[in-house]
């Protein structure tokens, strides 16, 4: 029987999922084994064009990671869509935009003015900006476009499942793969696998009190008791607000948890639902108090929404 | 045709809703653009409500809870207040008017009050125009579809 046939691809992200991929050790080689590498272009030299020249639906299993930044990440989604019988949205960034999504917060012009005008180190005398075409002595020459918002991989083709996590915890993506190689049932599609079905809190070991917050430090303002609640403590942690499955690894390292497992389940905004949650424990009953409280906690939107901003409801800053 | 602001209330079942049906029986004068919402209280105004309204095509979010210290949960109005204060930078930075979120404290004893506030946010809102969050594509974002060129081009 012939092996089934793998593909990995990267579109807007750091590398760190491909990385995660590599970080299930020597059973990479039971992966070389049980699959049939067809495309992966971080690790092995792939064109477009051999994915292009496959039959429709002749990769098995497509695990693609970041989000869709530019015309040639959104082109590579439908391409690969077409080809593969499973898609895989792996990591933060294709599932809910990742850190890359923060800049839904702004606009393509202001992250093309700082980016290549403004940072200090940039010298850019004539203000050049990229263009998609240009003529140069040899002939024209093109750039992927670069779009005004950035999506998610389900926000440009259907996707089959969702493995969260920046980056995704290698134990679970090898579950996962075990599943496949095994040939077990998989579960229904549009699911979230290799993660928990609860929140961050319960997998944390730390002992909880009541909450009742009057000041909120960021972590370098204070030093947390390693055996108590850090938001007991008054630093953020996106636990209650993020979904269970990488064992509160950040937690036990005595860092608070920044939400890169995304949604909880049956949960669709995991910053509103932060929000939520944090108003729930501040406490004052005096609204002057309150503000002064709430002002403490430092960039409330990036932080509640580190990871999931291009995947929320409104999705984008209307500037 | 004229902008008639599209409008949700979320109204506490034990102050302001009742405050909104007192309105309605003393047949006191008040805009048909807001739609109810009951709820048990306040406290169960999830901020992704809010959200959800607005990404829905609400111009405008009412939200009603009992005066503090009359909550009938006794503290669910105290977290509401806490949700809006926190929810003003959210809306800010999503580029929302915070003036499209209103929150108020009707008892049921106050259908005028009502009256009155349905009134004055209905006008406010008018005057911020439509919010049509999910407004037509802009002609940048018509590139967002387009394929790339040629593959050949890109390896």
């Amino acid at each position: 029987m012939a092996k089934p046939k793998l593909a990995l691809y990267w579109a807007a992200s750091c590398g760190g999922c491909e990385i995660a991929v590599l970080d299930i050790e020597v059973k990479i080689l039971d992966v070389a084994n049980a699959f049939d590498l067809v495309f992966w272009p971080c690790a092995m030299d792939f064109k477009y064009a051999d994915v292009e020249a496959m039959p429709d639906k002749s990769i098995d299993v497509c695990l693609f990671n970041g989000g869709i930044r530019n015309s040639e990440n959104a082109h590579i989604a439908k391409l690969l869509r077409q080809k593969s019988k499973v898609l895989v949205a792996f990591g933060s960034c294709a599932q809910e935009g990742g850190i890359p999504g923060l800049a839904n917060l702004t606009t393509k012009e202001e992250i093309f003015k700082t980016v290549f005008q403004e940072t200090p180190s940039t010298t850019n005398s004539n203000g050049a900006l990229p263009q998609p075409r240009t003529k140069v002595p040899e002939g024209e020459i093109e750039i992927p476009i670069f779009h005004d918002q950035l999506q998610t991989l389900d926000q440009v083709v259907p996707v089959d499942y969702y493995i969260p996590g920046c980056p995704p915890q290698s134990t679970l993506v090898w579950a996962v793969i075990e599943l496949i190689i095994q040939g077990k049932p998989l579960p229904p599609p549009g699911s979230v696998v290799g993660a928990g079905d609860k929140t961050c809190c319960d997998e944390c070991p730390r002992t909880r009190k009541e909450k009742k917050i009057k000041k909120f430090y960021r972590p370098h303002e204070i030093i947390p008791d390693p055996n108590q609640c850090l938001l007991d403590q008054g630093i953020i942690c996106m636990g209650p607000a993020t979904r269970s499955g990488c064992g509160a690894l950040c937690i036990i390292a005595n860092v608070p948890c920044r939400g890169c497992y995304g949604c909880p389940p049956n949960v669709t905004d995991q910053g509103a639902k932060m929000l939520s949650a944090l108003s729930s424990v501040i406490d004052t009953q005096d609204p002057a108090e309150m503000e002064q409280i709430i002002e403490t906690i430092a960039d409330p939107v990036g932080t509640f929404y580190r990871f999931s901003l291009a995947h929320s409801t409104l999705q984008r800053a209307r500037v | 045709m004229s902008f008639e602001p599209r409008i949700v209330g979320f109204l506490c079942n034990w102050c302001s809703y009742t405050g909104a049906d007192l309105a309605g029986v003393s047949r006191l004068k008040s805009p048909p653009n807001i739609r109810i919402i009951r709820t048990m209280c306040s406290g169960r105004v999830d901020p992704t409500f809010i959200l959800k309204a607005f990404d829905l095509g609400a111009d405008g979010v009412l939200v009603g809870g009992c005066h503090p210290g009359d909550c009938h949960y006794s503290e669910g109005n105290y977290k509401t207040m806490r949700r809006m204060i926190m929810l003003k930078p959210f809306l800010r930075a999503f580029g929302i008017d915070e003036r499209r979120v209103r929150l108020e404290w009707i008892s049921a004893s106050e259908g005028d009050k009502f009256a009155r506030v349905t009134t004055e946010f209905t006008e406010t809102v008018r005057s911020l125009g439509p919010l049509n969050w999910r407004r037509p594509k802009q002609p940048d974002e018509a590139l967002l579809h387009a394929t790339a060129p040629a593959s050949t081009a890109l390896v």
